[in-house]
C-alpha cells in the first residue's frame, strides 16, 4: 500500500501533464480520419467549393445592394459562401462525426481507456475549427482569383477574429446537436435541415435584401445571419473603419455558450439505447 | 512449449510482488469481488442480487442465454451502468468511482463496436496504445492476435473475425492486468472461433485475469477456469467445468447393443431398470457410479461368450447440464 500510493500520485499528476500530448495524438488521428473519409470531403470541403464556383458564375453581372452602396453579386456570395463552408466544417461534419463515432461504440471502447474525456471532445473539435479555418483561406483565394472579391486591410483583423470566433462557435453546436440525433442515417439529412433553411434565409444564397424583411428577421435570432453579415462587413469595401460588427459576434458567442452548455450537460458516450 | 509456459509463470510471479495486497492482486488473489449486485430497469429487475469471486490469473467464463444479465453485470463491473444496489471491487476499486490509474489497469472487449474505419489496423493499435502510461509493444499485439499480416490494412475492411482481433489487440494494448471479453466469439464461423480460442487461451499464459461472457457452453468448457451461469438475473450454478451444477455427481450413462438373438430380459438384475429396445437393440443405463454395473455386464457378457463392441460410459454433457439449469431459471 505504501509503495503503491505515491506511485499513484505521480500518475494523476502526470495525466494531467499529459492532457496536451494526449489532446495532440487525438487531433492527429481525426485529423487523419477526416482526411480520408469521402463523406467529409465531399460534404465538407468540396460542396462549398462547388457552390461558390455555382453562384459566383450565375450572377457575374448584376450588382447587390450592401450598406453604404453597392458591389458585384459574384463578390457578394465569397463571405456568404464562407460562412456556408466555416458551418459545413465546423458545425455539419463534427455533428456527424461525433453521431457515427458514438453509434460505431468508439466513444464507448475511449471511455474504458485512461482517455480523458477532455481529450476526446478536443481533439475532435480542433479538427472542426482547423479544417474550417483552413477551408475559410482556401474561399478566400478563390475568391479573390475567379472573382476579385478581396478584403481592404482595415477590416482583415475583423475578418480574422469573425471567422475563428465563429469556428468555434459552430463546433460547440455541433456538439450540442449530436445528442439529438439518434442514428447515423439521420445525421446528414438533420444537418443540412438545419443548414440549408437557415442559409436561405440569411441572405446566404440569395442576398438578404431581395428577401421579405419578417425572413430576414427570423433569421436574426439565429446564428447564420450575423456571421453573415459580419463576413460581408469585412468584404464591402463601403465599409468605414475596422469593419468589427461586436453586435453579430455577441449573437454569436451567446449560441456557442448555450450550445457548449447544452452539448456538456447532454453529451452521450455510449450509442442511443445503451443508456443506463 | 515448456519455455512459453516458464515464462508465464515467471510473469504472474512478478506480478504477485509489485501487485498490491488491497488491488486483489497478492495473497488474496482476488481480482473481482461482487456481492448483492442489483440492477433494474423500469419494471424488470436485470441483474437480481448476484455474488461472484474471480481470483486473479484465472479464465472465468459467465454464462447465461441472451437477456440473463450477462451484458448489464458485465458493464457494471467495467463502470458503465450504474448499479442499485451491492458492493463490487474490481482490481480494489468501485468501477462506479475508480481511483486514477484503475482504466490502465483493464482492459475491455465490448460486445459490439467497430473500430476506426478510416485507419490501418496499425494506426489504431498506435492510437489506443498512446492512450496509455506503459502500453504493449505494438508489433508483438499485432503478432498475439495474428493480425501481424494485416496491419497496413484499413480497419474498415477487416472480416468480422479480424475485426474482433482488433477489439482484443485494442483491449490489450494498455497492457491491462484485467480484461473483459464479452461474447467474443459470436457470429464467428467455427475456424474463427477456433482461432480465437486460442488467443484467448494466449491471454492466460501472459498472466492475465480474463472474465469472458459467453452463450456457448463449449467456450466456456475449452477456456475457462471457473464458470458462473447467470440466468434470469441470477447466478444458478458456480464450480469448475467438472463440477458444475453438480456434474461430478451426475448420473453418467451405460450404453450398448445386445447381441443379437439376446433378449433383454437375460439381462443381470442391474441392469433390469434399463432402457431397452432403442434403435438396433440399443440399451441405456444410468448410474452415478457406473463401475458395479460394468462389472457385473461384463461378468454377464463373458459367461455368455458374447462381445459388446460400442461399449460406451458417457459423461453427461455440459451442454445437458447448461441447458437444464437455464432451462429451470425460466
Amino acid at each position: 500500500m505504501t509503495a503503491v500510493s505515491p506511485g499513484r500520485a505521480v500518475s494523476a499528476a502526470g495525466s494531467r501533464r499529459q492532457l496536451p500530448r494526449l489532446i495532440a495524438h487525438q487531433f492527429r488521428a481525426d485529423l487523419r480520419c477526416f482526411a480520408r473519409n469521402t463523406q467529409s470531403r465531399f460534404f465538407t470541403l468540396l460542396l462549398p467549393v462547388l457552390f461558390l464556383v455555382i453562384f459566383g458564375s450565375v450572377f457575374r453581372n448584376a450588382d447587390v445592394e450592401v450598406p453604404g452602396g453597392s458591389i458585384n453579386e459574384s463578390v457578394y456570395y465569397v463571405p456568404g459562401i464562407i460562412a456556408f463552408g466555416l458551418i459545413s466544417a465546423a458545425f455539419s461534419n463534427v455533428a456527424v462525426t461525433v453521431v457515427r463515432t458514438r453509434e460505431a461504440g468508439i466513444y464507448k471502447r475511449r471511455r474504458a481507456t485512461p482517455l480523458p474525456a477532455s481529450a476526446v471532445i478536443a481533439g475532435r473539435a480542433l479538427v472542426g475549427v482547423l479544417t474550417a479555418v483552413a477551408l475559410t483561406a482556401a474561399l478566400l483565394v478563390i475568391g479573390w482569383a475567379a472573382y476579385g472579391a478581396s478584403i481592404p486591410v482595415r477590416t482583415a483583423p475583423a475578418f480574422a477574429l469573425d471567422v475563428i470566433a465563429a469556428a468555434v462557435v459552430f463546433c460547440c453546436l455541433g456538439f450540442a446537436v449530436a445528442p439529438l440525433i439518434g442514428n447515423v442515417d439521420a445525421a446528414v439529412p438533420v444537418t443540412l435541415a438545419i443548414v440549408l433553411p437557415l442559409s436561405f434565409i440569411s441572405g446566404i444564397f440569395i442576398p438578404a435584401g431581395e428577401l421579405p424583411g419578417w425572413l430576414v428577421n427570423i433569421g436574426a435570432v439565429f446564428p447564420v445571419r450575423p456571421l453573415a453579415t459580419a463576413l460581408l462587413a469585412a468584404y464591402n469595401p463601403h465599409t468605414t473603419g475596422p469593419g468589427l460588427r461586436w453586435g453579430d459576434l455577441a449573437i454569436l458567442a451567446a449560441w456557442g455558450a448555450a450550445g457548449l452548455t447544452f452539448a456538456t450537460l447532454r453529451f452521450s458516450w455510449v450509442p442511443r439505447g445503451e443508456g443506463d | 512449449m515448456s519455455c512459453r509456459l516458464a515464462g508465464a509463470a515467471a510473469m504472474r510471479a512478478a506480478q504477485t510482488q509489485t501487485s498490491p495486497v488491497l488491488d486483489g492482486g497478492g495473497q488474496g488473489g482476488v481480482a473481482i469481488q461482487v456481492r448483492g449486485l442489483r440492477k433494474r430497469y423500469g419494471d424488470v429487475e436485470a441483474v437480481r442480487g448476484i455474488d461472484l469471486t474471480v481470483r486473479t490469473g484465472e479464465i472465468f467464463a459467465f454464462l447465461g442465454p441472451n437477456g440473463a444479465g450477462k451484458t448489464t453485470t458485465v458493464e457494471m463491473l467495467e463502470g458503465y451502468r450504474h448499479r442499485d444496489a451491492g458492493e463490487v471491487s474490481v482490481l480494489g476499486s468501485d468501477p462506479a468511482d475508480p481511483r486514477p490509474g484503475w482504466r490502465a489497469r483493464i482492459g475491455v472487449v465490448l460486445q459490439e463496436c467497430q473500430p476506426e474505419a478510416e485507419l490501418t489496423v496499425e494506426e489504431c493499435i498506435r492510437l489506443y496504445a498512446g492512450y496509455y502510461p506503459r502500453p504493449r509493444p505494438v508489433a508483438a499485439t499485432l503478432e498475439l492476435v495474428g493480425l501481424a499480416d494485416r496491419r497496413a490494412a484499413r480497419c474498415g475492411r477487416l472480416s468480422g473475425g479480424q475485426r474482433r482481433r482488433l477489439d482484443v489487440a485494442l483491449a490489450l494494448i494498455g497492457d491491462p492486468e484485467l480484461v473483459f471479453l464479452d461474447e467474443p466469439t459470436t457470429g464467428f464461423d467455427p475456424a474463427a472461433r477456433q482461432s480465437a480460442w486460442e488467443v484467448i487461451a494466449g491471454l492466460r499464459d501472459l498472466g492475465k485475469t480474463i472474465f469472458l461472457t459467453t452463450h456457448y457452453m463449449e467456450e466456456a468448457e475449452r477456456l475457462a477456469d471457473r464458470i458462473a451461469v447467470i440466468a434470469g438475473g441470477r447466478i444458478v450454478a458456480e464450480g469448475t467445468t467438472a463440477t458444475l451444477g453438480g456434474r461430478d455427481a451426475a448420473a453418467s450413462i451405460v450404453r450398448f447393443t445386445l447381441p443379437p438373438g439376446m433378449p433383454a430380459a437375460d439381462l443381470p438384475p442391474v441392469l433390469a431398470a434399463a432402457r431397452a429396445g432403442g434403435p438396433g437393440g440399443t440399451v441405456e443405463a444410468r448410474a452415478t457410479s457406473p463401475l458395479p454395473l460394468l462389472g457385473a455386464l461384463a461378468a454377464w457378457a463373458q459367461a455368455r461368450h458374447v462381445d459388446l463392441p460400442d461399449l460406451q460410459v458417457i459423461r453427461p454433457a455440459l451442454e445437458d447440464i447448461y441447458l437444464q439449469l437455464t432451462r429451470e431459471a425460466r
